[in-house]
């Protein structure tokens, strides 16, 4: 018998007489989030947070970015409306390699959901948001999130993912408990999380 | 011992540990290690406990978990053909494996065919319990850890002993030592000027991985939770660097525990709130990765998924015991639990100390078979705190005595034991009022004597027998007419002989 067969043979004589609980899946109408509430849970991970307006948001992040040589994902000035923006040190991502990654300052994202009672952003690497590893190299990650993107709870954010796409959902900069049970910010993910809140 | 901190030459195993007694009693005489462990222990639970308040319906949150696990696990068969469809479609290979060997060949094997000798890992409990690192380090590769703690540990050539935190019983100061006299046989050394600052030690583990994440061309993770509609799997982690090892190679095997699957993509919600906050304390852990297949262009273009059993489905088939496979890993239990808080986790001989352990070492590896296990039932005062605190209200106390009554009668036919052979003769002493009678006039002299001789020293070791009344109840009775006759000495003077 070959694995497979074998281990489905002992599942299904394990569960001979086991009898599934009933089980009640509520519907769920994705609800909006309180965006106030977002910003200081964002804030209480230690990451950076601020709120602008849509027509402030050129200025914030030319501001943020400054001179450092960050990733600009594909069609992320199109998804935030700022086709007019330049950042200076802005490369595009044509496939660079971790290395590459590496020697350059940070990213600039867009975001899919935002959940406003954990504080966390979720990306689903669609447009603006580059593939998962420009995230995760570079050391700063400044990520826009639109105010409609903020969801109450985790279940109203996973009702707006589509499984299908990877996901990468962020709670403040790479942390650890690993020394004594006590959090420390900056391992191996982005040690700096800049969120702009757009709306 | 100063082996190399190469994970091809570690010496370090739970095989051959003794039985819990015998560890618990070498662990407690280590004062580094009680006063390190209380510290995390009670850190950790007082975070716990704040998040958990935040959340209004927890108690529903606990229910659902727990009859979702259940729901999934008593139609295991479905959702595993499912999952199994789901990644083909997706893209992966799905391989199954009985046991630890059969999971060790598959990853091995995948290596092999890309023509390596290093992975790189992500912190995962399955892998941990086969023995995968002693598994590739036999056939020339190198698993290097890539998680802070198991980092901690693999340097040092030590063993885990937390299921999150597995260098828990080390200090700063012992972390900050291992570094400096361990990084440079594994690659980048660590500053010569580091210190023991929590915050600088992870500086120093980010440079020394870094090499490591950069040039890797295969990862190996194991996954939280595998949903079986959609073949999503999804790691939640801390640090990036299960995103690192889940994103960068080219080539990811994940080793999955059968139990873990969940049936659709929106149960992740419940898990997603419930382990976070039991596990690390927080409303989130700073990284969740899920992934559907290999998507073109972005991370890994081949992908693995080992579906493994390796004494699961004998858990699965212990109808008192089945619910510790609803065991989402998140640790609260070890974190409350006073024995584990003052033995540590190495006592327990097993990857999954704690609680969690006590039980699921005997249901996944079956009682009567060696004595280390068959102790650990025992490894318990049955408080309760675990069932309390357990986020899939795992009935850790329920489990335990019945895992004592399977080791009793696993051991049943060999010579009795001095517990058997007392209750045997209680048994006859209390069936009959004639011995009773006789029993209670010898009842004083027999627990001097008893207690003279050390019968039974390891229960009375560490109690103290009660002093027998100089005059048993039947003889007060008879001499005072049940207390009608109102003598010195009756009910109600304060110095009767059923007072003590």
């Amino acid at each position: 018998m070959s694995a497979r067969d074998d281990v489905l043979a002992r599942v299904r004589a394990a569960t001979a007489t086991a009898v599934a609980p009933p089980l009640e899946r509520p519907v769920v109408q994705s609800r909006p989030g309180d965006v106030d509430l977002f910003v200081e849970r964002v804030a209480d991970y230690r990451a950076v947070v601020e709120r602008c307006t849509p027509e402030e948001l050129g200025a914030r992040l030319a501001e943020v970015v400054g001179e450092r040589r960050v990733v600009v994902p594909d069609g992320l000035l199109e998804v935030l409306d700022q086709g007019g923006l330049v950042l200076p040190g802005a490369v595009a991502d044509d496939g660079l390699a971790a290395t590459e990654l590496d020697r350059l300052d940070g990213v600039v994202t867009a975001a899919t959901v935002g959940i406003a009672e954990t504080g966390t952003i979720v990306l689903d690497h669609g447009p603006g948001q580059g593939r998962r590893a420009v995230t995760l190299v570079p050391d700063l990650h400044v990520c826009v999130v639109r105010a409609d993107q903020v969801v109450a709870d985790v279940q109203d954010a996973v009702a707006r993912l589509d499984p299908a796409r990877p996901h990468t959902w962020i709670s403040g900069p790479s942390a650890t408990s690993d020394i004594e049970l006590d959090r420390v910010e900056g391992v191996h993910g982005p040690r700096q999380l800049h969120v702009v809140v757009v709306g | 011992m100063t082996l190399a901190p190469d994970p091809l030459t570690s010496a370090a195993t739970f095989v051959g540990m003794p039985a819990f007694p015998t560890a618990a009693r070498a662990a407690l005489a280590d004062s580094q290690l009680r006063h390190n462990l209380e510290h995390a222990t009670h850190t950790i639970r007082d975070k716990r406990a704040r998040v958990v308040a935040e959340v209004d319906d927890w108690e529903e949150l606990r229910t659902r978990g727990a009859a979702l696990k259940d729901a999934t696990l008593a139609d295991l068969e479905t959702h595993l053909l499912t999952l199994e469809e789901r990644l083909t479609a997706a893209g992966a290979t799905v391989h199954w494996a009985r046991d630890a060997e059969e999971a060790c060949r598959v990853v091995a094997d995948v290596a092999r065919s890309h023509g390596l000798d290093e992975v790189v890992k992500v912190k995962s409990m399955a892998t941990a319990e086969i023995g995968l690192n002693e598994a590739l380090a036999a056939e020339g590769i190198a698993a290097w850890e890539t998680d802070l703690a198991e980092l901690i540990v693999q340097l040092g050539d030590d063993l885990p002993s937390h299921i999150l935190v597995p260098a828990i019983h080390r200090n700063r100061s012992e972390i900050r030592q291992i570094f400096l006299d361990k990084m440079a046989g594994a690659g980048r050394p660590a500053p010569a000027d580091l210190s023991q600052e929590p915050a600088e030690l992870a500086a120093a583990a980010r440079l020394h991985l870094r090499e490591k994440f950069l040039r890797a061309r295969m990862a190996v993770s194991g996954a939280n939770f595998a949903v079986a509609e959609t073949g999503t799997l999804v790691v939640v982690e801390s640090e990036g660097n299960g995103r690192m090892c889940l994103t960068l190679p080219e080539v990811l095997v994940s080793v999955v525990g059968i139990e873990k699957v969940v049936p659709t993509f929106e149960d992740l919600d419940v898990f997603l709130r419930l382990l976070p906050r039991s596990s690390t304390g927080e409303r989130m852990n700073p990284y969740t990765s899920t992934w559907t297949g290999v998507s073109p262009g972005d991370g890994p273009q081949e992908l693995h998924v080992v579906l493994l059993d390796n004494g699961r489905t004998r858990a699965l088939a212990d109808e008192v015991g089945r619910q510790a496979l609803r065991c989402i890993r998140c640790s609260a239990c070890l974190n409350v639990c006073p024995v584990y808080e003052r033995t540590g986790g190495h006592a327990y001989g097993s990857v999954y100390p704690g609680p969690i352990g006590a039980i699921l070492n005997p249901l996944m590896k079956g009682v009567g078979v060696d004595e280390q296990t068959d102790s650990l039932p025992y490894a318990s005062s049955l408080c309760g705190a675990c069932y309390e605190v357990c986020p899939v209200k795992i009935d850790i106390p329920s489990v335990l005595v019945d895992l004592r009554s399977q080791v009793v009668d696993a051991h049943r036919g060999g010579r009795p034991s001095v517990e058997a052979v007392a209750m045997k003769g209680a048994g006859a002493t209390f069936g009959s009022s004639r011995r009773l009678r006789l029993a209670e006039r010898f009842t004083g002299i027999g627990t001097r004597v008893a207690g003279r001789l050390g019968l039974a020293s390891a229960w009375s070791g560490a109690r103290d027998l009660p002093t027998a009344p100089t005059e048993s109840f039947r003889a007060w009775w008879r001499r005072t007419g049940g207390g009608t006759d109102s003598a010195p000495g009756g009910p109600g003077s304060g110095t009767g002989g059923l007072d003590r």
